[in-house]
């Protein structure tokens, strides 16, 4: 969040926001579908952490992804784009 | 150097477009506008024009497109009609609340159905609450005028919003007429380069326009209305100054012409103004006192001018080439409105006419004003709204 005007005069022409984490919350907690890991059939590809819409895959030092679950939002789009179908949906109560 | 031209209004706000150096021009072809943006490909494919020239698949990208480019801080061009206004609708509106000050020919043509492609204003009146601040035209060199005039007082920040500039289909916008073009010099010395209020930057990241919560959505709005208010007082003052560098003024915000001891005044708009100028030279020589009030500007309503104008006038004509269905035509309203509460206030009537691009001649409107002052005699206005020379 950035910070909040106190009259008038300090606000900008048209809103603006800034980078920042989860400026709505903890979005984890929208999910229904939990997207889990297969490292044993990962192959590095970086694919899901190019498509996460939330930026809720990052890179780890082998390349492999590791997934925010603060922010993550279970939209399914890693498991739909993984070609090694490494990553699968898993209800939030299994 | 200072040419004189013969040419028409369309290919003038191209030249204009031109001489403001405008760096990003979406094109999106529609009769009558096409030959605008056709002018400015000309312009940019032989390198006399610096800009990218952007071909889109509608005017709602069109005008996407604009909003893009000048959130980039460039100075954006783009030029429509009728359906083509009508389809970017959506878009104008986030134009005005990102405060982008995007200049946009409108080239006026009815709206469909039935189909037409002959003018009135009802494509750019029904963008009236869009937030865009829209100029009437009523010769092919005041378009030339009005483009540059609409980025000096758009890009000043105490505005910083969209225009519409906007000349009536074929009227002016196929016709050819002499027009001069000052020299660029003396254009660059008017119009500086584009300082935007904001704009997007790769190394320092923003998204802009996003949600606002109840507690802050009317300030912005009222940021809009002050801007509109602020674009009033500006317009005569950047008109006056435009005048005394190149000759061309056009009485900001009204074009008033034999008003100040008018029985009746003539209000029009566009080249309506042009006819009824001749219509009250004709008729003073008959030793009627009768003035013509043409309204440049539509957005911000020049109220304060109006009001102006009441001293000895009785009444008042409004010509429309408009109808708000189901009331009667805008400048009828707009007019009524601002005489509310006024003292000693003129009779007004209202006239519809050239819808669809019937001639309005000075004949058409020495009639409307003779019908005009008879009920100023009578003191009776007999009919509220008049359908000029609609058949039986």
């Amino acid at each position: 969040m950035s910070k909040v005007p106190k009259s008038r005069k300090d606000l900008p022409l048209t809103p603006l926001s800034y980078p920042t984490f989860g400026s709505m919350g903890k979005t984890g907690s929208w999910r229904t579908f939990r997207p889990e890991v297969d490292y044993s059939k990962c192959t590095k590809c970086t694919i899901c952490w190019v498509y996460c819409p939330d930026a809720a895959i990052t890179r780890q030092n082998d390349d492999s992804p590791k997934i925010d679950y603060d922010y993550c939002k279970g939209c399914g789009i890693c498991a739909n784009e993984c070609p090694v179908k490494a990553i699968k949906m898993r209800r939030e109560e299994e | 150097m200072e040419q004189t031209i013969i040419d028409t209004a369309n290919h003038l706000a191209g030249y204009a477009a031109k001489a403001a150096r405008v760096k990003v021009v979406a094109a999106y072809p529609i009769t009558p506008q096409t030959t605008v943006v056709e002018k400015i490909a000309e312009f940019v494919e032989n390198g006399e024009m610096d800009a990218e020239y952007i071909r889109v698949e509608s005017e709602h990208s069109a005008m996407a497109a604009c909003i893009s480019a000048a959130a980039t801080g460039v100075r954006t061009f783009t030029a429509t009609s009728s359906h083509g206004l009508a389809l970017m609708h959506e878009a104008l509106h986030w134009a005005s609340g990102s405060r982008l000050p995007i200049v946009m020919t409108v080239v006026n043509r009815a709206m469909g159905a039935p189909w037409s492609i002959w003018p009135d204003f009802s494509d750019s009146l029904s963008q009236r609450d869009t937030g865009w601040i829209q100029f009437y035209c009523a010769s092919n060199q005041e378009v030339f005028d009005t483009v540059l005039q609409a980025y000096k007082l758009c890009e000043n920040e105490q505005v910083f919003l969209p225009a519409m500039v906007c000349l009536e289909g074929f009227i002016l916008s196929h016709t050819y007429t002499p027009a001069k073009i000052p020299s660029q010099e003396k254009i660059d010395s008017f119009l500086p380069p584009y300082k935007s209020g904001w704009s997007l930057d790769v190394d320092h990241p923003v998204s802009h326009a996003n949600l606002v919560a109840p507690d802050w959505f009317m300030e912005f709005r009222y940021s809009i209305q002050e801007a509109m208010e602020n674009a009033k007082r500006l317009i005569p003052e950047i008109d006056r100054d435009y005048g005394k560098r190149f000759g061309f003024e056009y009485g900001g915000l009204v074009e008033k012409y034999r008003c100040e001891d008018a029985d009746l005044v003539l209000f029009t708009m566009g080249t309506m103004g042009s006819d009824a100028k001749i219509a009250v030279d004709k008729m003073r020589k008959e030793g009627l006192k009768v003035g013509s009030a043409r309204i440049r500007v539509f957005r911000p309503f020049p109220m304060e001018e109006i009001r102006k104008l009441i001293g000895n006038a009785q009444m008042f004509a409004t010509i429309d080439r408009h109808i708000s269905f189901g009331m009667e035509g805008f400048l009828a309203t707009e007019i009524k409105s601002s005489l509310l509460g006024q003292k000693d206030t003129p009779k007004v009537a209202g006239f519809i006419a050239g819808l669809g691009g019937r001639d309005v001649s000075s004949e058409t409107i020495e009639k409307i004003a003779k019908k005009s002052l008879k009920w100023m005699d009578t003191g009776k206005v007999e009919e509220e709204t008049v359908w000029v020379d609609l058949r039986k």
